[in-house]
């Protein structure tokens, strides 16, 4: 039982990081009915810039909260970043053609990403920094819920909150959804289409950044490939909670990650990557719209 | 009419559009003034829609269109609705995926003068009460008469001078068709000029001050509405005499 609840907590841990990662892969489809595969690489990017911020401002000379959100907010901007550069110069040439071309472009700029990665910082894994401590804030037992626990628990849940006040009760988040719905109609309410797709890529991309540094605390270790396994997990969330749906990716990633860890601790750790195509699979087959998509139906 | 020389809002000359190798305009040539209500009309495939779509910057043209007397192409699409033209298009475009009071909020969503906007809202709801009993709903869960309401009644929030209706009557029963074109031209009598696309002719006829009538992408005939409803080569064609 004790075990069982220790599993529950980080189970959440890993499912709250791909949870951040699949939304972004669901609000760009969302808008433009396309993988971004290179989401995968914003998140890489998002360790790495930590990674170097970290050194080059000497965070970890004084780990805490001053030193932990800096390395969080330098995440941010360089993924937001980078996501804005990928629409910009990547997807944007591409808007008018069909879908299939974007959806190379996106594995294109994926493979480049990971490759310079390797060649500008090596292909070695590298240690994230401890920007924080961690430490045990409750013991039962053998349960441990630890200070890393928590943090990246409500870290998660505050950045989805925001996404959500965002996306429903602000001007421009109620335009992004209307330019999901219609391009065509919500140019005729003078919405910049092009403007509310580059809103889209820098919230998403931010997002993935939260998820590197938090996903980084817990696991330490960040090479240039990280992002490929975790992507195409957060990528199966998605899907999984239904491509498209916003909730449905915080689900679908809550379960991604419970699941893994469950096979991890009672079947085998082999078996912790078959999980994920399992899955996919098994959704594909059973209900493909996802848990909370719907297969659209248009009133005349 | 013969005194001071009257206003053109829009001016469309020459209009040619394709879709690919198909061309649906080829050559429409027509003029709105100040305070007018002017309908295309003409059957199906006739590129009543198209016009419409060219003017609002959504397909590519060929030909001039000047909207108080500045061409449209040097303005880009979504900047349109600042310049005073608003465009209700066909299928109504109502965002099915937003409640009824987001998809008129985005009525507004380039207007700078929002505190007069509580009270445009109450103007609508005078129009279409219906609107205001909905106003928490989902938009997908409105009829089409509701839907229609609800296009025009953001189209209006975006204080347009020109308003390009696309269709208001498709779909609709008898009765609502009637009240969506007395409201066409109460807002007429307000100061709004009309640009009013539809198949049903007779009762475009009667409440526009002019209108042209297309046929397989030009300009057949245009005249006066009374008088092309009384004109009898019209009413064997589009009158069902």
């Amino acid at each position: 039982m004790e075990e069982f609840l220790q599993h529950i907590i980080n189970g959440l841990n890993l499912g709250a990081g791909y949870a951040l990662i699949a939304l972004g892969y669901t609000m760009v489809y969302g808008i433009l009915q396309m993988i971004n595969f290179a989401h995968s690489e914003v998140y890489m990017i998002g360790a790495f810039s930590a990674f170097y911020g970290s050194r080059f401002f000497n965070l970890t000379e004084h780990p805490g909260w001053g030193s932990f959100f800096a390395a969080l907010a330098l995440a941010i901007v360089a993924c937001s970043s980078l996501g804005l550069l990928i629409e910009r110069f990547a997807y944007r040439p591409l808007r008018n053609s069909p879908k299939t071309n974007a959806l190379i472009t996106a594995i294109g700029v994926s493979l480049f990403l990971q490759f310079s990665g390797q060649v500008v910082f090596g292909a070695d894994p590298k240690l994230f920094p401890s920007v924080l401590e961690d430490y045990a804030l409750w013991t039962y037992g053998n349960v441990q819920l630890r200070l890393f626990d928590v943090t990246i628990l409500s870290v998660a849940c505050v950045a989805m909150l925001l996404l959500n006040f965002f996306i429903q009760r602000t001007r421009v988040g109620t335009a992004m959804r209307a330019v999901s719905f219609s391009f065509r109609s919500a140019t005729l309410m003078g919405i910049n289409v092009n403007t509310i797709i580059m809103v889209t890529f820098i919230v998403g991309s931010a997002l993935a950044g939260v998820g590197s540094v938090l996903l980084g605390l817990k696991y330490s270790k960040i090479d240039p490939l990280m992002g490929t396994l975790i992507g195409l997990k957060a990528f199966v969330a998605a899907v999984l909670g239904g491509i498209g749906n916003l909730p449905g990716a915080v689900v679908g990633g809550l379960l991604m990650g419970l699941s893994e860890e469950m096979v991890v601790a009672y079947l085998s750790s082999t078996y912790r990557d078959a999980l994920a195509f399992g899955l996919l699979i098994f959704i594909l087959l059973v209900k493909p719209s996802g848990l909370f998509g719907q297969s659209k139906v248009e009133k005349v | 009419m013969s005194s001071a020389p009257r206003k053109s809002v829009l001016s469309v000359k020459d209009l040619h559009v394709s879709y690919g190798a198909i061309s649906a305009v080829k050559g429409i040539s027509f003029e709105i003034f100040a305070g007018e209500i002017v309908s295309l009309i003409g059957a199906n495939g006739a590129g009543k829609t198209t016009t419409l779509r060219a003017i609002s910057g959504l397909l590519p043209c060929r030909g001039e269109i000047l909207l108080n007397g500045r061409p449209t192409s040097s303005i880009a699409p979504y900047n349109l609705v600042t310049h005073g033209l608003v465009h209700s298009p066909e299928g109504r475009g109502i965002f099915l995926n937003l409640t009824v009071e987001e998809n008129l909020k985005l009525g507004a969503y380039r207007r700078k003068d929002t505190q007069d906007l509580p009270r445009e809202m109450e103007h609508c709801f005078e129009l279409f009460p219906r609107l205001k009993e909905r106003l928490k709903a989902s938009a997908g869960t409105l009829s089409g008469g509701e839907q229609q309401m609800l296009s025009i009644s953001r189209a209006l929030l975006s204080k347009p001078q020109v308003l390009m209706l696309d269709e208001p009557s498709l779909g609709l029963a008898p009765r609502i068709v009637q009240q969506i074109f007395q409201i066409v031209q109460k807002l007429n009598s307000e100061g709004i000029t009309i640009l009013l696309v539809e198949q049903n002719a007779r009762m475009a006829l009667k409440v526009s001050h002019r209108a042209y009538v297309l046929e397989t992408g030009k300009v057949r005939v245009s005249g006066e509405g009374r008088v092309l409803l009384a004109d009898p080569q019209i009413q064997a064609a589009y009158l069902g005499h």
